[in-house]
């Protein structure tokens, strides 16, 4: 058997968009349409085509030029913003829908998580649903007997096995859906975010059914925006951006490369300095501040968001009118909400002996492992000469805090304003 | 400090994806089979579609079980919540019968080959109610199961085949009441009647054909769909079932078997009532049109399927 578990060669997939495409038309559409010729226009139908000239720009490749190869084993992640071509790729792969250009070759069964319970029909008891579900996915008769016992139990639902399915609870459904599913057994599974949907009992299900397919041995392909998981469950990641892989490889590097895509479509590339010589500042203040130049891990510039629990390092430049040899400068972090979380201040460096400076001079601060929790905060910058606060900008910057899994649990913690480690232990408390 | 926009999604996700996998979970053992045990790992391969794809019938009949479970959902659920249940199967042909018989039996006096007009029409209408019925369930399959198809893989032929096949279980139990009348008008049945399981196919054949086209069709233009009942109709007085076709003077009669329907119709009373008109000639035309609508509507099919799922 080759290594490779899929392999993917040019893969394009051009879509026609507007009504044209498919047979849902309003009523005004219908009256607008009824002067073109009905020939044509069913002629253009079945062939997919737009119906105008105009119209025949109006398609778009969601993927273009998708080059791939997975080897077997293994959780890959593919993530992408919304739009990016992630459903279109699993769809392709799952071969619910066929390439406009490019090949590729899939080595092994798939199965798909696409959306669990698909083909139930509700007025048939859960024993019918759960051959015919069984059967939609690909098992034979024979397979779903052998197991039936089995899913049953993973299920929780033998008592209810002969009622219809239109009087389960939404639970015992999807338990039922996911059971079938989860026996199915497939070379390679693909798994789409909807399975975000549902209790934490069956997200738990979820993930524990794709770790035990990568442990024997099989390819899990997994669809998310939820970075944490992502990166917490997989071993490869394909990063696609409009339509194109750029990139693939490590995982924490392919969510590093989409938090950096994500803030750098928003922001200038250079966002990581911030120009504070024309900054606001109060009347008493010196503009002696500069800049502000933000860095995280291996020195990479910071444009947009950090990852919870990354390296920060703050280059702060100013100016110096008068040569002076007690010279502080302060970072202040502030929520949105304005309370302030954490100040870093060089009053508090041991090895502090600057000797005397002048001219331009710049300020390093380096925090290894910046542990606010996710969201927004404001970066205040201030320059003290002489224990006197000569200089400060308050809103010197913005930091975005992101997701990440600090504690390597695959749990993102979001209560409180940092995160810390710590253990926990549980003893039995003996009775005197 | 308040929570952010992000935090208030994690709260209200609670764990989404966030924990790691619970030892204590029992996950189904990993035994190396394979739901379709055709070897040990499946080469499978994507490309674009050809302008004329290969019919993939292996793969049909690999998918054979999943007909099976689809027709037997149909039938599961087909007269489910109904008053008469199956007995639906009966009422449509039977009241067509009492309709034929009174208009065109008693009032306008339409010959029947010598055989009394009801068992005549019946005849007629059981293969016909067979088709009709199927053709239209075919027809509007793919868009009623559109979850289905933009959600899995697998043969879409699987689909309207399906469905033609489950009607079959409609037409035995209207062929019992037919034979039933042949009883009742002292028709015995000949060795003849073996010829029915034939005539059966054709009618299934035509069926299979019909939808193959009008169901991949009804995709893209859902005019289909409105127009069926409205095609059904021209479709049953362009067959002999009300008149017999020996109305017609050869070489006409043979070549109305142009309609297949035709064959299957003079086929089951020839088979049946012993009606002296064979079918002869015209049923190898009824065959031959049969079974090129069946294969053409098969690649077309096909052709159209590629698209499905973008479209539904």
């Amino acid at each position: 058997m080759s290594q490779n578990a899929i392999k993917l060669q040019g893969i394009g997939k051009q879509y026609h968009i507007g009504r044209k495409q498919g047979g849902h038309r309003s009523l005004q559409d219908v009256v607008t349409d009824t002067f073109v010729s009905p020939f044509r226009r069913a002629g253009r139908l079945l062939r997919g085509q737009a119906m105008t000239a105009a119209d025949l720009d109006q398609s778009f490749w969601a993927l273009r030029d998708v080059s791939l190869e997975v080897q077997h084993g293994g959780i890959v992640g593919i993530v992408g913003r919304n739009g990016a071509g992630k459903s279109t790729l699993l769809k392709i792969l799952s071969r619910i829908t066929e390439p406009t250009e490019g090949c590729g070759e899939i080595y092994g069964r798939v199965g798909s998580l696409l959306e669990v319970g698909t083909g139930f029909h509700p007025e048939l008891s859960g024993r019918e649903n759960l051959f015919l579900n069984g059967a939609i996915l690909g098992m034979r008769k024979a397979e779903i007997e052998r197991k039936f016992d089995e899913i049953v139990a993973f299920a929780e639902i033998d008592k209810f096995i002969d009622t219809p399915v239109k009087h389960y609870s939404s639970g015992m459904y999807v338990r039922l859906a996911f059971a079938v599913a989860a026996h199915l057994e497939p070379e390679i599974l693909l798994v789409d975010e909807v399975l975000s949907v549902g209790d934490s009992a069956f997200q738990k299900k979820c993930l524990g059914k794709m770790n035990e397919v990568s442990r024997a041995g099989r390819t899990v392909v997994f669809i998310s925006h939820n970075m944490a998981a992502v990166e917490n469950l997989c071993n490869r990641g394909i990063l696609l951006e409009e339509g194109k892989v750029t990139y693939s490889g490590d995982m924490k590097e392919t969510v590093d490369r989409y938090l950096r895509g994500i803030s750098g479509k928003e922001s200038a590339s250079n966002s990581h300095i911030s120009d504070l010589s024309s900054a606001a500042r109060p009347p008493q203040c010196t503009p002696l501040l500069q800049r502000l130049e933000l860095f995280t891990d291996q020195g990479r510039s910071l444009n947009g968001g950090l990852q919870m629990g990354s390296a920060l390092k703050a280059y702060i430049y100013f100016q110096l009118e008068e040569p002076t040899s007690s010279l502080d400068a302060c970072l202040a972090f502030d929520s949105l909400f304005g309370q302030r979380v954490f100040t870093a201040h060089s009053l508090f460096e041991p090895k502090k002996a600057w000797g005397e400076r002048a001219g331009e001079q710049v300020f390093v601060c380096e925090i290894p492992s910046l542990t606010l929790v996710p969201g927004e905060y404001r970066i205040k910058v201030a320059l003290n000469i002489h224990n006197a606060e000569r200089d400060y900008v308050e809103d010197a910057a913005r930091l975005t805090i992101l997701e990440s899994d600090y504690y390597g649990t695959g749990r993102v913690p979001w209560n409180g304003i940092f995160v810390l480690k710590h253990s926990w232990q549980l003893h039995g408390v003996q009775e005197k | 400090m308040g929570r952010t926009p992000s935090e208030a999604v994690w709260a209200r996700v609670g764990g989404i994806g966030l924990m790691r996998v619970n030892e204590e979970i029992k996950y189904p053992a990993a035994t190396p089979s394979s739901a379709l045990p055709d070897g040990p790992a499946p080469l499978i391969r994507i490309e674009a579609a050809k302008a004329w794809p290969s019919l993939r019938l292996g793969e049909l009949w690999a998918y054979r079980e999943l007909i099976y479970f689809l027709i037997w959902r149909d039938i599961k659920v087909r007269y489910k919540q109904t008053v008469l249940g199956a007995g639906w199967a009966i009422v449509q042909p039977l009241f067509t019968m009492l309709l034929f018989s009174l208009f065109f039996g008693r009032l306008a006096r339409v010959p029947s080959d010598g055989i009394p007009y009801p068992l005549f029409s019946f005849t007629g209408l059981v293969p016909w109610s067979y088709f009709a019925n199927g053709l239209t369930q075919a027809s509007n399959s793919l868009v009623g199961n559109s979850s289905l198809i933009k959600k899995v893989y697998f043969p879409r032929l699987a689909i309207p085949t399906a469905k033609v096949l489950s009607a079959l279980l409609d037409f035995g139990l209207a062929f019992i009441l037919l034979l039933g009348m042949t009883f009742y008008y002292r028709i015995h049945p000949s060795i003849r009647i073996l010829w029915v399981p034939l005539f059966l196919l054709l009618a299934m054949v035509t069926a299979l054909g019909a939808s193959f086209w009008l169901s991949a069709l009804n995709v893209r233009i859902r005019d289909v769909e409105q127009t069926l009942p409205f095609l059904t109709q021209i479709w049953l007085f362009a067959t002999p079932i009300a008149y017999p076709s020996s109305l017609l003077s050869e070489p006409w009669r043979t070549l109305y078997g142009i309609n297949p329907m035709v064959g299957v119709v003079e086929g089951f009373r020839w088979a049946l009532l012993g009606a002296n008109t064979a079918p002869g000639p015209m049923l190898i035309i009824s065959s031959l049109v049969a079974t090129a609508m069946l294969v053409s509507g098969a690649f077309w099919f096909r052709r159209l399927e590629k698209t499905f799922a973008d479209v539904l």
